[in-house]
């Protein structure tokens, strides 16, 4: 069961091959079995679960189900559960429980989906290896010496484990494109303002987007379905209807215009990632479509410009952590400015410091205009890369990420880690969406090919997507961890 | 633009994080790579660019000035630290 997709599961529950109790019971206990290895969960809610999933069977019966009623899925522990602790990764909020839910979390609900848990993340989002979390690193399923990716990298090695057939995820600089990439899943970041971000844990506002980590492109469509829409509570959130994500799924490649950005092809680049790239575009090219080199010639700034925007965005965002209001507080403070001190140092991790330390440098007086406005001119260069690229083409593709995943502790370095990014960091500044699907190994790892489509284009991509996997396996394979496990 | 050990122990206070002496040596460094690594942004003739501070461009949407939500103080303070009578308790500050 744990093989297969939400369609399929879908499908299942509504034949009664299988109950939404069964199911999720059967999930749990291979969480019980596997994750103690694996480390992808920080929080199981599983009594919640079963009475959800028996509540789901019950309205099954009652002809009353939704879309996703009585499927198991995981949330990144940066969504607000109602009742439920949200550390975001981070020991200042390891005893938080949010009063309400994120907006995505009730559209699950409504949906009829079935939390199983909160997954493990770098520490408040800040991270390409989930080696930042409080709660420790989690293991890639596909070889136990080599990080998931990150920041999402729980709800990546969830899904590619089998714990969960799919996942939520959250996207600043690629961190739910990179964890797909290295775990073999596919993982689409929306549209900026697609989704909304109520309830999300913010750290930076103008790049953060939640999307889903599952096992095809067709189970991100029907999950993207559920969440995308405007949010009253989210003022950046669009007012634009939510089409039929699943409509254009089958929709012939031919004639579909491909882009390949000759930057993302350069220096840096693993050979055997780039074989695995080169390899799947082939298969593109037999489907129909046409190929031709693009230039997006503002890319090496992509990095750069992050690391000044998201800090800054990070240093004001974190503030909020005072321990006054919720969160960590430490004990027996002397004055205000003590306990807010202390707290601070306390509560946070060493990545988290760095750039709260960062912004708050760039964003101070005498510094702004250098830093941060530079930065914001800069980004509109990059957008402009991409809106005159898609003026030529109609997708981009090429590597999710520079090198198949990298072994646990091998970057001790903050900049070598940030250069991990390299072709997704650019999306988030442009605000485009972005989906990685697998597209072979380089030895034992996982490969990701990552396509990019024009604002709002979701629907395009995800067929771009499937139909590949309607040609490929690469998807289709599992790791052996955990192969045994009923 | 390098960072000096001063510029550290300023970026701490502003943001209030408390940083010993010898702690925020161990950031200088950290600190003066990732801002060699964004000085890149320096060379670049960004002249007469509109600085772009949302991916869509849009602007903030309003309302109408109506009242919408309702006080649930209690339930927001229950997840405070420190709380009496509905107020949120922090060390003393006038003497």
């Amino acid at each position: 069961m744990h093989d297969k997709t939400l369609t399929e599961l879908a499908a299942g529950l509504q034949a009664g091959e299988f109950s939404s109790r069964e199911l999720c019971q059967a999930a749990l206990e291979r969480i019980e079995h596997l994750d103690g290895e694996l480390n992808s969960f920080i929080t199981v809610t599983a009594e919640q679960a079963l009475a959800n999933a028996d509540a789901a069977d019950r309205a099954r019966e009652a002809g009353d189900a939704g879309p996703l009623a009585g499927l198991p899925l995981a949330l990144k522990d940066i969504f607000c559960t109602q009742g439920v602790r949200t550390s975001c990764g981070s020991k200042m909020l390891d005893d938080f429980v949010s009063p309400y839910d994120a907006t995505v979390v009730e559209k699950l609900r409504q949906a009829g989906a079935v939390n199983l848990g909160k997954t493990n993340m770098d520490e408040f989002a800040m991270g390409s290896s989930n080696e930042n979390s409080f709660y420790g690193p989690v293991k890639n399923p596909w070889d136990l010496s080599a990080v998931p990716g990150g920041s999402s990298g729980g709800s990546a090695a969830a899904v590619a484990a089998g714990l969960v057939p799919a996942a939520l995820g959250t996207d600043t600089g690629g961190s739910i494109r990179q964890p797909a990439a290295f775990c073999g899943i596919t993982g689409l970041k929306p549209t900026y303002g697609r989704v909304s971000r109520y309830g999300m844990v913010a750290y930076a506002s103008s790049l953060d987007q939640g999307g889903p980590l599952a096992r095809n492109a067709a189970d991100c469509a029907l999950l993207l379905e559920t969440i995308a829409g405007q949010d009253v509570r989210d003022s950046t959130s669009v007012a634009r209807v939510v089409p039929d994500y699943t409509a254009d799924l089958d929709t012939s490649l031919s004639g579909l215009k491909i882009g390949l950005p000759k930057e993302y092809f350069g220096d840096g680049l693993d050979p055997e990632v780039e074989t695995a790239v080169r390899e799947a575009i082939k298969v593109y090219e037999s489907l129909g479509a046409k190929v031709c080199e693009v230039s997006l010639p503002h890319t090496h700034l992509a990095i750069p410009a992050y690391y000044v925007i998201a800090p800054a965005e990070a240093s004001s965002n974190l503030s909020r952590y005072d321990g006054v209001r919720f969160g960590h507080r430490c004990d027996d403070p002397t004055d205000l400015e003590d306990l807010y001190k202390r707290t601070r140092a306390e509560g946070f991790g060493e990545e988290v410091k760095r750039r709260i330390l960062i912004g708050t440098h760039t964003l101070s007086e005498g510094f702004f205009d250098a830093y941060y406005l530079k930065a914001q001119q800069v980004r509109r260069l990059i957008r402009q890369d991409f809106l005159d690229a898609f003026d030529e083409v109609d997708v981009l593709m090429g590597p999710t990420a520079p090198t198949p995943a990298f072994d646990l502790g091998a970057q001790k370095d903050p900049v070598s880690m940030y250069l991990q990014d390299i072709y997704t960091i650019a999306v988030n500044l442009a605000g485009i969406p972005g989906i990685s699907v697998p597209a072979g190994f380089a030895g034992n790892r996982p490969v990701g090919l990552q396509v990019l489509a024009p604002h709002f284009a979701e629907a395009q991509l995800l067929g771009v997507a499937h139909q590949f996997q309607q040609a490929t396996d690469w998807h289709l394979k599992r790791p052996a961890f955990g192969k045994e496990t009923a | 633009m390098a960072i000096e050990h001063a510029d550290v122990l300023r970026a701490a206070h502003l943001a209030r994080v408390g940083l010993s002496e010898n702690e925020a040596t161990g950031y200088v460094d950290d600190l003066s790579r990732i801002l060699k690594m964004v000085d890149q942004l320096q060379a670049v003739d960004t002249q007469d660019i509109t600085p772009l501070a949302h991916p869509l461009d849009a602007t903030q949407r309003l309302r109408p000035d109506e009242v919408t939500e309702h006080s649930q103080r209690e339930r927001f303070q229950a997840c405070a630290p420190a709380v009496t009578d509905g107020l949120y308790l922090v060390p003393r500050v006038v003497e």
